[in-house]
């Protein structure tokens, strides 16, 4: 393997040259990183190579398989996407961070042990962090704060379940891992959080509308489907993630139906696609694992088309929300064009790319008589077109006339989608180039006459819904406002969580401080100094015999006792003590 | 100032795309009865069952979504 080079390292090493560079020089070399791990990507054979031995332990960057293997095509894909979208991005911050999280989503990809791997998720989450906070506002700096609170919650579990599977099996190289064990649930935990898997997955739909326009378009495609990737490598099989994922495919929708700004409502169909891909590993059969990996190469494609024609709104008219947008296919065509494409492959229409691979999940539940998880993905499946596929471009380029007139974003923006929209239609009628990407040999056939009818009338048919409803008044209609998520239980848990620790400890302070350090040495002071008057008076107040006399309370001064003074008693102790020393030492 | 696309600016383009929808539905609905279908569970291989349940869900999703913001709803500044 010595004339290859890590994908990885690729981008990651190229990322640290970005800032000395100018011009086209600088963009030419950011566009031939992801065009050489590719081709690395191409040339690397199956095995596990790159192991490097560190403190008794192997680290294995180059675990290379069939699953890797297509992860490793679509995220050096998606970053030369990217990376041509940034291209005119003043800003290196953001073109290193962007590479170095590039590298970061490869390099967990290509781990064959958690070393390594914990290396890498690491670097994801801080890499992406600087991608929110590069967008220099109030609401992205305290968006990247919280986000990055949340992934060290992760990284935190994640660390802790390697720690303990190190220990128990002694060996820092994994596989399918599966549910049993603390150790096994840490890490499932861990990846579910990257994942956005219910109730951990607020932090997707809080940061990615805070990011800058090109970094949203790597957060997309990269944090949640490195974990799908980690979530198939370790847990596949695993019963519980087909339940976690039949709610990850509904809930977001109904969130995605009120929202109002238009990177927020495709960050909750982020999480419902990623539901789809959860139900598929865990069902755990070949067709369901091809089926969930398709699933999630076609999503990364199409959104971040959408977030890339979101991000050209929002650069070209500094506008995002339904609410102000409108009639924007009027000086936007191609934007318009590419968004519906975007919609149109997510929505999984037939000759896009969505209907080859989502169908797989949903014939892998039906295989196996999944009833309930059959009719959640269908449902969802039509919920999907109602929720982008109709919202999004209908409120952003149709709809009612904002008054807005602008033009189209730059070249680089425009050819960055035309790609990712061309892929979305290639992958879509030509489905078998993909198919053989896959892990397991795929005898799936998605273009059947039934399959086609089905699928056209379940989303025109949600269509004609979203039509009447609009028409009668009956859609909830676009407003300024935000609505809860499980967010909220540490956006306004934290200030409970921090009055009632200022309130409580500050005030356990307070109380110990009065007692302990002004009322008990003081009624100690008055004890000793005035012992008999002081026990006089307690007892006169408990057996309620009077009461004691003002002189005994007005005493300050040192009490004369007829009680033999302390000093003779003290003494005569040090003498006796004295005397058995005299005895041991010289005489025993 | 540049061109500007003004296709459903104009009534009778809007009448125009909803009519082609509006057939193709229809359309949709009769091919349906004359296809094979292996399906895995009775409901699938009923006539226009996709027809159905793509509708009902979608009016489904939509007044749940409704209720929904009755109660998670909140001013845009809430968590300012």
């Amino acid at each position: 393997m010595t004339n290859l080079i890590p994908p990885a390292a690729i981008f990651i090493g190229g990322a640290l040259f970005v800032p000395f560079l100018r011009g086209k020089l600088k963009s030419a070399f950011m566009l031939l990183l992801p065009v050489l791990a590719f081709v690395m990507l191409v040339k690397m054979p199956e095995g596990k190579y790159w192991v490097v031995n560190f403190l008794d332990y192997n680290l294995i960057f180059g675990r290379v398989d069939r699953l890797s293997m297509v992860f490793g095509y679509i995220f050096t894909i998606i970053s030369f996407i990217g990376i041509l979208f940034a291209l005119k991005v003043q800003d290196d911050l953001q073109h290193v961070s962007a590479l170095m999280y590039a590298g970061g989503a490869i390099g967990v990809t290509f781990s064959g042990d958690f070393f390594s791997l914990y290396v890498f998720w690491e670097l994801l989450a801080i890499s992406s962090t600087f991608l929110i906070l590069a967008r220099k506002t109030k609401a992205s700096q305290l968006a990247a704060f919280r986000y990055i609170l949340v992934h060290v919650f992760g990284g935190l579990c994640l660390l802790a379940g390697i720690i303990i599977y190190i220990h128990d099996s002694g060996t820092t190289e994994f596989a399918n891992i599966g549910l049993g064990g603390i150790a096994s649930w840490l890490i499932f935990i861990g990846i579910a959080l990257n994942a956005a898997i219910p109730p951990l997955h607020p932090w997707l739909q809080d940061a990615y509308p805070e990011a800058t326009v090109a970094g949203a378009v790597f957060m997309c495609a990269l944090t949640t489907k490195s974990a799908v990737y980690l979530m198939a490598r370790t847990f596949p099989g695993t019963e519980l993630l087909i339940w976690l994922g039949a709610v990850m495919t509904v809930v977001p929708l109904f969130y995605g139906i009120l929202e109002n700004d238009v990177r927020r409502v495709l960050a909750y169909i982020i999480i419902n696609q990623v539901g789809f891909m959860m139900c598929g590993i865990g069902i755990g059969t070949q067709l369901a694992i091809n089926g969930a990996v398709s699933h999630a190469f076609c999503d990364i494609l199409y959104v971040s088309l959408l977030f890339m024609a979101a991000g050209s709104v929002l650069h070209m008219t500094g506008k995002i929300r339904c609410t102000d947008l409108g009639g924007l296919y009027k000086t936007m065509p191609l934007t318009c064009l590419f968004c519906m494409i975007g919609a149109a492959s997510i929505s999984g229409f037939p000759l896009f790319n969505d209907f080859i691979s989502k169908s797989m999940i949903i014939s892998a539940a039906g295989h196996e008589k999944l009833s309930l998880i059959w009719l959640i993905l269908e449902f969802a499946s039509a919920g999907v077109f109602l929720h982008v596929g109709i919202k999004v471009p209908f409120f952003t380029f149709f709809g009612h006339d904002s008054g807005i007139r602008t033009k189209e974003p730059p070249l680089n923006m425009l050819l960055a989608m035309g790609i990712a929209a061309f892929l979305c239609i290639a992958i879509g009628l030509f489905p078998g180039r993909l198919y053989n990407l896959l892990p397991y040999p795929v005898h799936f056939v998605p273009y059947t006459a039934a399959h086609v009818t089905g699928e056209l009338q379940l989303v025109m048919f949600g269509g004609l819904a979203f039509l009447l409803l609009i028409r009668s008044g009956y859609y909830p209609a676009e407003i300024a406002a935000i609505n809860l998520d499980t967010d909220w239980f540490y956006r306004k848990g934290a200030r409970f969580f921090y009055y009632v620790m200022d309130r409580g400890l500050n005030g356990l302070n307070a109380f110990s401080e009065r007692v302990l350090a002004c009322a008990v040495p003081a009624r100690l002071g008055q004890l000793s100094r005035t012992p008999i008057s002081s026990l006089v008076t307690l007892y006169m107040r408990a057996t309620g015999k009077g009461s004691a006399p003002e002189a005994f309370n007005k005493e300050t001064r040192p009490e004369e006792t007829s009680l033999a003074p302390m000093g003779t008693a003290v003494f005569l102790s040090l003498v006796f003590v004295f005397s058995l020393f005299v005895v041991f030492a010289f005489l025993g | 100032m540049k061109r500007e696309l003004k296709i459903f600016d104009k009534p009778e383009n809007v009448k125009r795309f909803l009519g082609f929808f509006y057939v193709s539905l229809v359309v949709l609905l009769i091919v349906d009865f004359f296809i094979h279908k292996h399906a895995d569970f009775p409901w699938e291989g009923a006539p226009d069952f996709f027809a159905v349940y793509g509708f009902v869900s979608c009016v489904g999703l939509i007044f749940i979504a409704k209720v929904l913001r009755i109660f998670i709803k909140r001013d845009e500044h809430y968590y300012d």
